[in-house]
């Protein structure tokens, strides 16, 4: 936190003059798209159709209540709560497991085992797409378990793809929680377990948090699997709001609105939660 | 080999609970498997999600796999190298395709890289130390990042439309840069399109992780700087800069890997099929697996972005560790 402070001296006008216009024009850059976003969800058709105006030429909430019509978009929600969800909570379990025994113990393979893991950040999606499919399909007929286009499937996946960063940063995390606190637990009479869940989770709380943030907005963001891997019932919200640019007319502002709407829980949980971001990635991606 | 001395670390710190508790060897035992247990999940769904897939993808590229074989893909004939040399051919249609989507994958993934580190790392800088609405700018500059991608990227779509969206509105009917309104999404200019949506939404990520780097200075450094007389912007070439070169290290590297292999941007922002000139290899890979059904020469093409990029990586991490001290895992 000293840093935060980076000088005792006052910085010249020419530091402060530049930030000044490059976090200005930055400002702007960013918030285009947002602006477009939020002032296009209220427009009417008309304005949308024809040549694009900065001002609405009349505020309206019609798109948001069409936006649940037009699509089933409720259910596309549900599906994608449900994915992200279940996703997210597996995700940081498993993560947690695998970086506490990474970080805490010493064993054959440790190794082979986090340079494996973190390998598969650099394989192209589309590579193993079909085996994938060929796989959840293969495992629906020989066991009767369907993966294919359920969300399990889908969750399956999505858990996995988190999972490289997530055991990574929290092995970071977990290295920088003293040992001498969980020896201490152990010479109390708590298993390796009780070690874990009293002493090392909760002093690794910001890391946890971060890891959860990243898993869900993977989940929730991700278009290629959903794409081929969902159906009718189980489609996610990533290829839902496609939908509405398939049809003869294209409702630019129920697309705008419907974009608003899914973004709200993620930015929403985001943003609550991106002090515990920054302390996690400071404490373990980037040490 | 690693295995004697740590265990013996492990008794001898566990003893005085362990003596009590349990004879020994049964303890040893549990010791011993216990970090296995812990990494089974995690291992099970790398199996099953990462590494079989990917060695049934290396399989697949020996196979004759069109869509006659999809069903029962084990039937499909081998076909040895063919799909590698199609692939290759450049000077068939096939090859030449993939060898300028390569490059085009290539040119676009340094540029968006590029910017979006220079742009996260200038912005981290800037807000290193407190000022009024530092906060809020803070959260506001990691809204791009925060938003789902085909949410993101639709809007821009929107914006690029070329009769009723932002951009020509602004750079043809309001500044009169251009003679007639341009088409964004299809042609040359798809590039620049696809470009400025990727860093818009990458850039955030560079912020952040600079932001984070930049906490584990010690502020010691700076005072110390400062008591020596070197200015703000000596500080920043001379203390910042350089201690940010571990975090730089992996931030570029994990940049340039989500990049190259991004497939929901361009996928989002063209649909199916990609223009030429932002035919990006993931989406070309897609493409000449799904719309043309020929799964042999789709895995065959992916095979190798691999082995490209594993050379890659390798390379920058032998080339960046040089001098740095090497740390584990």
């Amino acid at each position: 936190m000293s840093s935060q402070h980076a000088s005792p001296m006052a910085p010249p006008r020419s530091f402060l003059w530049s930030r000044r216009i490059f976090l200005t024009l930055l400002t702007g850059f960013v918030l285009l798209p947002v602006y477009v976003m939020v002032s296009s969800s209220l427009k009417p058709l008309a304005d949308v159709t024809g040549k694009f105006r900065w001002l609405p030429s009349g505020l309206t909430l019609r798109p948001y209540v069409d936006i649940w019509s037009t699509v089933p978009l409720a259910r596309y929600f549900v599906n994608s709560l449900i994915v992200a969800g279940v996703a997210t909570v597996a995700s940081v379990v498993i993560a947690v497991f695998s970086a506490y025994a990474v970080s805490r113990y010493d064993f054959r393979g440790k190794r082979v085992f986090t340079v494996t893991v973190l390998s598969t950040q650099m394989f192209p999606g589309i590579l193993f797409l079909l085996p994938l499919f060929l796989i959840y399909v293969n495992i629906g007929n020989a066991t009767g378990i369907a993966l294919f286009g359920s969300r399990g499937g889908l969750i399956l996946t999505y858990l996995t793809f988190s999972l490289p960063f997530s055991i990574w940063m929290l092995i970071g995390y977990f290295d920088s929680v003293p040992r001498d606190l969980d020896e201490a637990a152990l010479v109390d009479g708590c298993g390796p377990l009780g070690a874990l869940f009293r002493v090392v989770v909760p002093a690794a709380v910001p890391g946890i948090v971060a890891v959860a943030v990243y898993a869900f907005m993977t989940a929730w963001g991700e278009v290629l699997f959903a794409s081929v891997m969902t159906n009718d019932t189980t489609r996610t919200l990533a290829v839902g709001l496609q939908g509405y640019s398939t049809l003869n007319d294209v409702y630019w502002n129920q697309i705008m609105a419907a974009s608003l709407v899914v973004s709200v829980p993620v930015v929403a949980g985001f943003l609550l939660l991106q002090r515990y971001l920054v302390a996690g990635l400071t404490a373990g991606a980037v040490k | 080999m690693t295995t004697t001395a740590p265990a013996a670390a492990d008794v001898r710190k566990d003893s005085p609970g362990a003596a009590a508790r349990d004879p020994r060897r049964p303890g040893r035992i549990r010791r011993i498997g216990l970090p296995y247990l812990l990494l089974l999940p995690a291992l099970f769904l790398e199996l099953l999600v990462h590494l079989v897939p990917m060695v049934i993808g290396i399989v697949m590229s020996f196979k004759e796999l069109t869509q006659f074989y999809i069903r029962d893909w084990g039937a499909a004939p081998w076909s040895g190298l063919r799909n590698y040399r199609m692939s290759v051919d450049f000077d068939a249609p096939v090859g030449e395709a993939l060898l300028h989507s390569f490059l085009v994958t290539i040119a676009f993934t340094v540029l968006s890289v590029g910017l979006c580190w220079l742009i996260g790392t200038t912005a981290a800088v800037y807000m290193q130390e407190t000022f009024r609405g530092r906060g809020l700018l803070r959260a506001l500059f990691l809204v791009p990042y925060a938003l789902p991608v085909y949410a993101a990227v639709i809007t821009w779509v929107f914006m690029f439309q070329h009769d009723n969206g932002l951009v020509n509105h602004v750079l043809h009917d309001q500044l009169h840069l251009t003679d007639k309104p341009s088409f964004w999404l299809i042609g040359d200019n798809s590039f620049y399109a696809l470009l400025t949506v990727s860093v818009w939404k990458g850039w955030p990520f560079a912020f952040l992780i600079v932001m984070a780097g930049l906490q584990n200075i010690p502020g010691e450094l700076y005072e110390a700087a400062a008591l020596d007389g070197a200015g703000r912007w000596q500080q920043i070439r001379r203390i910042t800069l350089p201690s940010l070169r571990p975090v730089n290290q992996v931030l570029v590297l994990v940049l340039f890997l989500w990049t190259f292999n991004d497939f929901n941007t361009p996928y989002v922002l063209f649909g199916k099929t990609a223009p030429a000139a932002a035919d990006l290899i993931s989406v070309h890979i897609y493409q000449a697996s799904f719309v043309t059904w020929n799964f042999g020469t789709g895995s065959a093409m992916s095979v190798l972005l691999l082995l490209f990029l594993l050379v890659v990586t390798g390379v920058y991490l032998v080339l960046t560790s040089r001098g740095r001290r090497t740390s584990d895992v």
